[in-house]
């Protein structure tokens, strides 16, 4: 591995730490809902190690509890995971255009909001290194809070996984508010899209979204709305 | 009844295909400027959108994770690390619960 390739790839690492010590906490209580939903451990496990979505397998576990169809699958998680499409295609402007394919399949395994939202911040373009190294990290502690879940559901103290369920949204804040404390776009942006968050998740009008159709929603409008009236945001 | 084997590899095929797809088909860089706009302003939206309210259910009570929400943003704004500001997030819970 050439040398940038491999700081790339240790910085990767480092950052996972907290990913996945969040994703630990999550994926417990989706290792409840796995077993709730008649799945054995393994079954959840492998279930975390391949599909990498919080809102997408619990989506998932429901359908299997109701023995839905596989066309019913398919579709909620589609519907559920749609915002990856989006993310992939905003990934796919951070590579270099000459990133090869073999990367890119490796990369699109495990486009979460989390990984997404890091590798986005990564300066300048791109090194997959620096992915390789979050996903090592992360993905296991996905897998293992899955494991965990459904072995342990209800060991942990009720306020320690409290605790542990906002670590995710504290590294959300850690990656938007500095750009916001610079840009004042992006700034006035993050507080529309949380108030029309809000509103959308509270007032009875839109209460037949699904949250994963609420956020794809807001985010394809709230972001074209962005790109008209404020063009060319610096880079 | 159905099998297990056989939902848990539509969620992955599908899961997969929405990520992967998008990566390797868009190979070029996109010239127009409103779709690069739009892109960039993408992830800011997501991550807001998906953060409040959710951060307010996500605890023991609205209390607790609004107090998470204010920790996060000071220390983010202050340039703390991605890191410190999780773990004193999740700290500011625990000890909020504590007491309160």
């Amino acid at each position: 591995m050439k040398k940038e390739n491999r700081l790339c790839f240790r910085k990767g690492l480092q950052h996972g730490i907290p990913i996945s010590l969040g994703y630990l906490a999550v994926s417990f209580t989706l290792g409840i809902a796995a077993k709730n939903a008649g799945m054995t451990a393994f079954q959840a496990t492998i279930t975390s190690l391949l599909v990498n979505a919080s809102a997408g397998q619990a989506a998932g576990f429901t359908v299997i509890a109701a023995q839905g169809s596989y066309l019913e699958m398919a579709v909620m998680i589609l519907v559920a995971n749609a915002r990856y499409l989006l993310m992939s295609c905003s990934l796919s402007q951070k590579l270099s255009p000459d990133t090869s394919i073999i990367h890119r399949l490796f990369i699109g395994f495990d486009v979460t909001d989390e990984i997404f939202g890091m590798s986005m911040s990564f300066p300048g373009k791109l090194n997959p290194f620096y992915t390789y190294g979050i996903i090592l990290i992360a993905a296991p502690g996905w897998a293992l809070g899955t494991c965990l879940g459904v072995l342990c559901g209800n060991v942990l103290p009720s306020n320690v996984v409290s605790a542990l369920s906002v670590g995710l949204y504290g590294m959300f804040l850690a990656i938007i508010i500095p750009p916001a404390k610079k840009n004042k776009i992006i700034a006035g942006l993050v507080v529309i899209s949380m108030l029309a968050s809000y509103l959308t998740a509270r007032l009875p009008l839109f209460s037949f979204l699904s949250s994963g159709m609420r956020i794809i929603l807001l985010t394809i409008f709230l972001s074209a709305a962005a790109a008209v009236l404020f063009p060319a945001p610096e880079e | 009844m159905h099998n297990i084997y056989l939902y848990i590899l539509i969620m992955a095929a599908v899961s997969y295909l929405i990520r992967v797809l998008p990566l390797t088909l868009i190979r070029k860089e996109i010239k127009n400027k409103t779709i690069r706009s739009f892109l960039f302003y993408v992830p800011y939206v997501t991550l807001s959108v998906m953060t409040f309210p959710a951060i307010l259910e996500s605890t023991g009570s609205i209390w607790s994770g609004g107090f998470a929400l204010i920790t996060g943003i000071l220390l983010a704004w202050y340039g703390k690390s991605l890191f410190q500001v999780a773990v004193f997030s999740c700290l500011a819970v625990f000890i909020f619960e504590l007491f309160l």
